[in-house]
């Protein structure tokens, strides 16, 4: 035993020792990093890559080029880190490709840092704050997110250089009941959704004598919006197989799975190459680290479809199955993957694993609340001014993640609502914006953790219109299995959808009600017994909108089509401008004989190009609700 | 084999045997729990989905499925009480609301669970609250020993079962949500399949959907 933990150790010390000096050669010459996850390409990050590489060529300056993943300040993408010797750090937001090229003239070849450009700066420095300095940066803690975006995801030495791999080489000469008192130790819980403990499953996984076991790491994230699960595996691909190698030695098990869905194919290939190098250096694969320990990791590609991403269900389509909940218990922990033992954890939550073996479970209780350690990561999402992802300790308040970390409410105006937990979140006013962030508080405010998804709503967000439209996901989304959930929702939405035209009736509000309730208590998963949060919490906190269109046909956001009427106030148009008109797809607004536009409500369908095509300065379009308020203002005005 | 064991369902004390689910072990002592899907052969891994067989279990907050739940040694039940009463009407209702319903010329009229179901907890069979979801699905007459009427099938999945144990496998649940039915691989009309014409689909099925003819 002693004699195999030396060669491991010797092993890895080797790896470290090659990955010290790749990372520490690359500060020799000027470093510029591409952030270039799916989220930096959308914003054409490849494109900034190449006016860079050109630049450099064409100048015939000696740097070191390489793509990155993301940093979680989307908002500001493409993002640009440059290093360059003697020189903090500095981070580049919203670069364009006329900045990328001055960046490499005026820093790279010259020696003006740009610093009007900076976003920030990566380390203490005496000219440019750095993100902490900012609000933002004082709430954020990073643990999972620390080295996304400043890393090459795909070079393996990367994160060897920062740490990586090293629970790893300590866990190895540890016995798996060990690791697994750790990870029970520490509090973590798990990241998917519901938040249960992650020491214990693997200790109930440990427990089966059998010599097949499986660890799977469940990466479908379907929720809409959302995109944390594929921010960590393009960023840091090895930081999870890291994770998942370390469930698979606490509990026994050596074959693991990555289930990613099949839109992600950035991410594919980056766990791909991952695998691939991992095994390479003898992190993975037939004895690892000279141990005999071995573990292959293979990645599957899910189809897609919002409920494969339940456990049971996933486990279904990976065994060829339709992907279809089952009823639990057993659960996989016990009987699983081709009913053999088998641990299914998200992707953040295999992401801290590396970290809680490497600086201990008390470390990770340092920060987040007792009861929900460690941090969340949040794709903020809806009408705050800083969109993106974003790593907070737990308990941290919505407030702050709305101000702070948001910045606020876009355009100046009013805060109405957080939709926190995806689509079977709940949505919660303004009153709860001191709620603090963990798995109990937000359960007991009616809303829930989820995988992390945060949508911020504003006064212009119709609260019944935003139920219809997550129920609307939801039902679609149900496998159809189970009475509750395939004709409950779809109950519900038929409902939802009277009210949000207009033909709703009082006692609709209690029928939907206890449809809501049956739904929760009545489903088979986890999806129908989600389903109705949306429905629940906006009938507690804005009951009075559901009532509203229900009894004055009236839409208070102004969002719901059939309850609004576009109206030209005449004392504000311009009468010589004909911008409405020339906007309207449908040839509703005519001039009339003073020339003041009127919309022909007969004819108009809503689709908001008058508002948009009126110039600023007057202003004159306006939405009315209910519609017949249009008629009340025409005979006003003769 | 298996062992006895004792328990108490609604005040009465049964023998069961070690392992059955509880709904098995009321059903054979005479204690009605409505129910649709479950298949007592197929009991181990129950399909779960009617949703009408809720009970309470003394100590547990939390009404269960009878047909996923073991029987224990001295356990506790109760199939009726306000809330499982409600709970179960709930789950009926909205199974009509999707059914189609025309006992008066439906074959199966008088050997029909949902009949059953309302006779027994007294639910009218028509909901008031609820939308008729109506889909108006073909039927399909292809095969002269059987029809199929999808709009009245309930989705318990046991014609499935059935065919794929005693029959020649041709049907299958397939679709998501509202729009999941029973159906043919390529949903060609059965008499285009490999059927054997065996009936067993029809034996089992609660709701009239599968009826067998005469021809
Ligand atoms: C409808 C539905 C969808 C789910 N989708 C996901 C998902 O996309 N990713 C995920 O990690 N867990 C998802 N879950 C939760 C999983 O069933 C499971 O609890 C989780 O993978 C366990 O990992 P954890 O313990 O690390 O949280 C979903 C659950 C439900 C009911
Ligand atoms: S009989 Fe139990 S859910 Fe159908």
């Amino acid at each position: 035993m002693s004699n195999k933990s030396t060669a491991a150790a010797t092993a890895f010390e080797q790896l470290k020792q090659k990955a010290a000096g790749t990372w520490n050669t690359l500060r020799d010459k000027p470093l510029i990093m591409v952030g270039a996850a799916t989220c930096g390409r959308a914003a054409g990050a490849q494109d900034i890559t190449k006016v860079i590489r050109d630049e450099l060529a064409s100048r015939q300056i000696e740097a070191t080029v390489i793509e990155v993943g993301c940093m979680g300040h989307c908002y500001a993408e493409p993002l640009v880190l440059i290093q360059k010797p003697d020189n903090p750090t500095i981070c580049y937001g919203y670069v364009s490709e006329g900045l990328a090229s001055m960046l490499v003239r005026e820093f790279i070849a010259g020696d003006d840092p740009c610093i009007e450009f900076a976003l920030a700066a990566m380390e203490v420095n005496d000219f440019i704050p750095t993100f902490e300095d900012f609000p933002r940066g004082m709430v954020e803690k990073k643990v999972v997110m620390q080295h996304c975006g400043i890393i090459d995801p795909e070079n393996i030495d990367h994160y060897i250089a920062n740490g990586g791999y090293e629970a790893l080489a300590k866990a190895i000469d540890k016995s798996g009941e060990e690791v697994v008192s750790e990870i029970k130790t520490s509090g973590l819980r798990g990241r998917g959704g519901a938040g249960f403990p992650t020491g214990v499953k693997w200790e109930t996984c440990r427990q089966f004598k059998e010599d097949v076991k499986y660890v799977i790491c469940n990466a479908d994230e379907g929720d809409p919006g959302a995109f944390m699960d594929r921010t960590l595996l393009e960023s840091n691909p090895h930081q999870v197989l890291e994770g998942l190698a370390l469930a698979a030695h606490a509990v026994g098990a050596s074959k693991g799975y990555l289930y990613i869905r099949a839109e992600y194919p950035l991410a594919v290939e980056r766990i791909k190459k991952a695998i691939n190098q991992a095994e390479e250096s003898g992190l993975l694969g037939e004895s690892i680290l000279g141990t005999d320990f071995n573990l292959t990791l293979e990645i599957f590609q899910g189809s897609g479809a919002f409920v494969c991403g339940e456990e049971t269900a996933l486990i279904a389509s990976m065994e060829g199955e339709p992907g279809i909940p089952r009823h639990r218990p057993p659960f996989p922990a016990e009987a699983g993957l081709w009913g053999k033992p088998t641990v299914i954890n998200n992707v953040k939550t295999l992401s801290y694993i590396p970290h809680i073996i490497r600086k201990g479970a008390d470390w990770f209780r340092e920060t987040g609340t007792p009861d929900s350690p460690g941090t969340a990561v949040f794709a903020l999402a809806g009408k705050v001014i800083n969109t993106g992802l974003v790593e907070v300790p737990m308990g941290v308040t919505l407030s702050q993640l709305v101000y702070d970390v948001g910045s606020g409410i876009d355009g100046g105006k009013q805060f109405k609502a957080v939709q926190i937990g995806g689509p079977s979140g709940g949505c919660l006013p303004e009153s709860f914006l001191e709620t603090a962030i963990d798995f109990d508080s937000l359960n007991q405010a009616g809303a829930m953790m989820g995988s992390g998804g945060m949508v911020v709503m504003d006064e212009d967000d119709c609260m019944v219109e935003i139920a219809r439209y997550f129920l609307d996901f939801t039902q679609n989304e149900s496998c159809g299995k189970c009475t509750f959930c395939r004709l409950g929702t779809k109950q519900m939405l038929e409902i939802l959808e009277r009210i949000t035209k207009g033909e709703g009736a009082l006692e609709d509000i209690d029928t939907l009600l206890n449809l809501a309730k049956n739904v929760k208590t009545g489903s088979l998963c986890n999806l129908g017994k989600t389903a109705p949060n949306p429905v629940l919490s906006t009938l507690k906190h804005f009951r009075n909108e559901y009532e509203a269109h229900i009894t004055e046909g009236r839409c208070p956001s102004l969002m719901c089509l059939n309850l609004i009427a576009y109206y030209i106030l005449p004392d504000k148009c311009e009468r010589s401008c004909d911008a409405c008109i020339g906007s309207c797809p449908v040839e509703s607004i005519f001039s009339n004989e003073d020339r003041i536009k009127v919309v022909d409500q007969e004819k108009c369908v809503k689709c908001k190009s008058c508002m948009d095509a009126c110039p600023p300065q007057y202003s004159a379009v306006v939405k009315l609700s209910p519609p017949e308020l249009v008629q009340e203002k025409e005979n006003d005005n003769g | 084999m298996g062992k006895k064991i004792n328990l108490t369902i609604d005040g009465k004390k049964i023998q069961a045997m070690e392992g059955d689910k509880i709904l098995w072990a009321a059903l054979e002592n005479d204690i009605y729990i409505p129910h649709l899907c479950a298949m007592k052969e197929q009991q181990q891994s129950p399909f779960a989905g009617c949703r009408l067989c809720f009970i309470e279990i003394e100590g547990k907050p939390r009404p269960v499925a009878a047909c996923t739940e073991p029987a224990l040694e001295g356990m506790v039940v109760n199939t009726r009480s306000e809330s499982i009463d409600r709970l179960v009407e709930a789950g009926f209702n909205l199974i009509m609301s999707n059914h189609h319903i025309d006992c008066k010329i439906c074959a199966a009229s008088g050997a029909c669970e949902l009949q059953k179901i309302a006779k027994e907890r007294k639910i009218r069979l028509k909901p008031k609250k609820l939308v008729q979801l109506d889909r108006n699905l073909p039927k399909d007459h292809s095969k002269d020993c059987i029809i199929y009427d999808p709009n009245k099938c309930v989705l318990c999945g046991r014609c499935v079962t059935a065919c794929r144990t005693e029959g020649t496998a041709v049907l299958g649940l397939a679709y998501r949500g509202f729009e999941r039915m029973v159906t043919t691989f390529g949903d060609i009309p059965l008499g285009e399949t490999d059927c054997s014409g065996c009936g067993s689909c029809a034996n089992v099925c609660p709701a009239g959907a599968l009826i067998e003819t005469d021809n």
